[in-house]
């Protein structure tokens, strides 16, 4: 009697959990997927009920020279980032799991910091710094200051990467006569590579969605996808915003996806080393 | 001591030595490696951020612009009036700042300091650039340019702002002032602004934070204890929000929240309410969205602890006679607390420094610390008081950030 009165209050609280999560699901996921049928909407307003489909605001957003700019800028820029966040931070993720130095707590704090220190303090900061050395209102500041932005996701994923990886195997292949570039090249890199992609496309997908630097350091000509959404919000909205809004939930879909894969098969090789 | 331990010792400690060795050269390559990343984040971010706090306590414009009168000033006991000679060393310098057209720094700096400080520089300039010869009175000169100059009030400013130090901003910054006695005082109520901005942007931060909280703690319980294969789907689930771009979730709010959107459509089709509801470019706006951009921030370290705790501790209480609700609340629910101080700490360290929902989905008194620091660095050019701002805001997240990785552990930072 007692023991079906706990599994009852168990059953209840359990649907309860269920229901509240529900809840809570729809409310971190329903907006984002709102506003993409909205895209197809053949009227000027954004409201529902929906008035017929239509095209013609992704016609808008590919003849726009505008958002063809926008597109370039935001490619020129955050694949560079990515690209030196990756290599920097591959490199300081290894280097913090050879050895223990004095110090360390200090400069892995350090290293971390742009992943928590105010998007706004960065950018003022550059702004001032960069403008005697000629830096601002140039790609190579902009690629800098996110490539910064980014290193720091580069750094925790090759590190969770390498925490999955048998020293063993690179004491082997030295034993065998490799030299240490080898080794790297041959043992390590291939093994730790899920984590270094997947650093890759967070550092990317980090300054491609980055605004507040865009604003303080960037020139006219060199607005990105989200610089130019952000004054699109601050007149009327026009539809063509949701348009783009439609192609970037797709792009977050598509990333997330292959992040996570890459997550599975970093896990998938962890679990057979303690095997 | 038999024959053969004499070269054991010696090979034990040449293998010593050997490892010590090794270690070092292990040591050196660690630091080689990380040093590319360091010193790229030195140039690219250190720097720059300490650059800018510099701004916050350096007082450069006046020393700059008028070289011999800051220097005087420096000296100035305060008690004195300003003398002849004193009103002639500014007035040179006055006069040849306005012939180099370089006045209008030390305007805008003497304007942070006094009412009329920018007009009463502009006008001493304009009055003293068309002397062709020395004037028999300096003092004369300077009062029949603009009175002021003939009260100390205005000296004393004036010394104030001539560096090379200064806690004017960061005064400033908390809604106090230097009084003519040099003591600290605070602001009259037109001029205090900032104690409310921190006020409001604490405020805001909290709500933000105990929403996420109270949210994500049940959502990430129910991920935690699903069962596996529907556990990696709800975390995408959870992940989707993450690496959707910010400015889509904040057009997506707009479009839901905005009077003829979706959400007031449905409260008005159930009948909670007849006309539509503000809910966007207010303060509700403002928190809804960033709930909602910070929420997954929460949910993951949470969901990281509750995965590392045994089930076995909670059975175990319950096979010795604890009701669940119990066994919960006393075994399980003191288990997840290191998760939900990160999610806590790292909500709020980002909801603090927050600039871009706030400036797009607020109204004008819902902009929080960083609108400030963005609004004097580009609008007014009032640098030192963004600095100041900076300051505030980073010292905060410094403790903040300090006690996050006491807490977690900064080896712990996981990305999903």
């Amino acid at each position: 009697m007692e023991a079906s009165a706990k599994t009852l209050t168990e059953r209840v609280s359990r649907l309860l959990l269920a229901v509240f999560a529900t809840l809570v699901f729809i409310f971190l996921i329903a907006p984002i997927l709102a506003i993409l049928p909205l895209s197809f909407n053949d009227s000027t307003f954004l409201v529902y009920p929906m008035h017929g489909f239509t095209l013609h605001w992704y016609g808008d957003v590919f003849a726009s020279e505008k958002w063809r700019l926008a597109v370039q800028n935001s490619f020129l820029i955050g694949i560079p980032a990515a690209a030196i966040a990756t290599a920097l931070g591959t490199l300081a993720a290894i280097g913090l799991s050879l050895a223990d130095f004095r110090g360390k707590a200090i400069v892995t704090a350090l290293l971390l910091s742009p992943l928590v220190v105010p998007i706004i303090i960065v950018a003022v900061g550059l702004y001032f710094f960069f403008a005697p050395l000629g830096l601002t209102q140039t790609y190579a500041g902009l690629i800098m200051a996110h490539a910064a932005l980014g290193a720091p996701f580069v750094v925790v994923t090759v590190s969770s990467a390498l925490a999955s990886f048998d020293r063993n195997l690179a004491r082997a292949a030295a034993s065998l006569g490799a030299p240490p570039v080898t080794v790297f090249r041959r043992v390590m890199l291939p093994l730790v590579r899920p984590g270094v992609i997947s650093g890759a496309l967070f550092a990317f997908a980090v300054s491609f969605d980055e605004v507040v630097t865009i604003l303080l350091l960037a020139a006219p000509q060199q607005r990105t996808i989200p610089r130019e959404m952000f004054d699109g919000m601050r007149d009327s909205l026009n539809p063509s915003i949701t348009a783009v809004a439609a192609m970037l939930v797709t792009l977050a879909i598509l990333l997330l996806l292959v992040v996570e894969w890459l997550r599975v098969r970093n896990e998938r090789l962890r679990k057979a080393k303690v095997d | 001591m038999t024959a053969a331990a004499i070269p054991a010792t010696q090979d034990r400690s040449r293998l010593r030595r050997d490892l010590a060795r090794a270690g070092r050269r292990r040591r050196l390559l660690a630091i080689g490696l990380i040093a590319p990343l360091f010193l790229f984040l030195l140039f690219s971010f250190i720097i720059p951020i300490g650059d800018m706090l510099r701004r916050a306590v350096v007082d450069s414009e006046i020393a700059e612009t008028w070289p011999h009168a800051a220097a005087m000033l420096r000296q100035w006991d305060r008690r004195k009036d300003p003398d002849e000679a004193m009103f002639a060393v500014l007035g040179r310098d006055i006069e040849a700042s306005a012939k180099a057209h370089t006045v209008a720094t030390a305007a805008r700096r003497l304007n942070y300091a006094i009412d009329g400080g920018r007009s009463l520089v502009m006008d001493t300039g304009r009055a003293l650039r068309k002397l062709d010869a020395e004037p028999p009175s300096w003092r004369e000169a300077l009062v029949a340019a603009n009175p002021a100059w003939g009260d100390k009030k205005t000296w004393i400013a004036l010394a104030e702002a001539s560096g090379p130090l200064t806690d004017f901003y960061l005064l400033t910054a908390v809604d106090l002032e230097r009084d003519s006695a040099n003591r600290i005082v605070h602001r009259p109520a037109q001029q205090s602004l900032y104690i409310e901005v921190l006020a409001r942007t604490v405020l805001i931060s909290v709500t933000v934070t105990v929403l996420c909280l109270l949210l994500g703690f049940p959502l990430a319980y129910y991920v935690a204890s699903a069962p596996p294969d529907r556990a990696g789907l709800l975390m995408i689930l959870v992940l989707l929000p993450l690496w959707t771009s910010l400015l889509v979730r904040t057009v997506a709010w707009i479009v839901l929240l905005q009077d003829q959107g979706i959400v007031n459509q449905m409260l008005m089709a159930v009948g909670l309410i007849d006309a539509p509801l503000r809910l966007i470019f207010n303060r509700t706006g403002v928190v809804i969205a960033m709930t909602h951009v910070l929420l997954p921030f929460m949910i993951l370290p949470i969901i990281a602890t509750m995965r590392s705790i045994p089930p076995t501790y909670v059975r175990a209480a319950i096979s010795l006679g604890a009701h669940p609700a119990v066994a919960f609340w006393k075994v399980y629910l003191p288990q997840t607390l290191p998760g939900v101080a990160a999610g806590t700490l790292l909500v709020f360290i980002m909801a603090l420094g927050y600039y871009v929902t706030p400036t797009l989905v607020g109204g004008p008194k819902d902009q929080m610390l960083a609108y400030f620091i963005a609004f004097y660095t580009t609008q007014s050019s009032n640098w030192g008081l963004a600095a100041a701002l900076g300051v505030l805001l980073l010292v905060a997240t410094a403790i903040l950030y300090f006690a996050y990785s006491r807490l977690a552990g900064l080896n712990q930072v996981r990305l999903g």
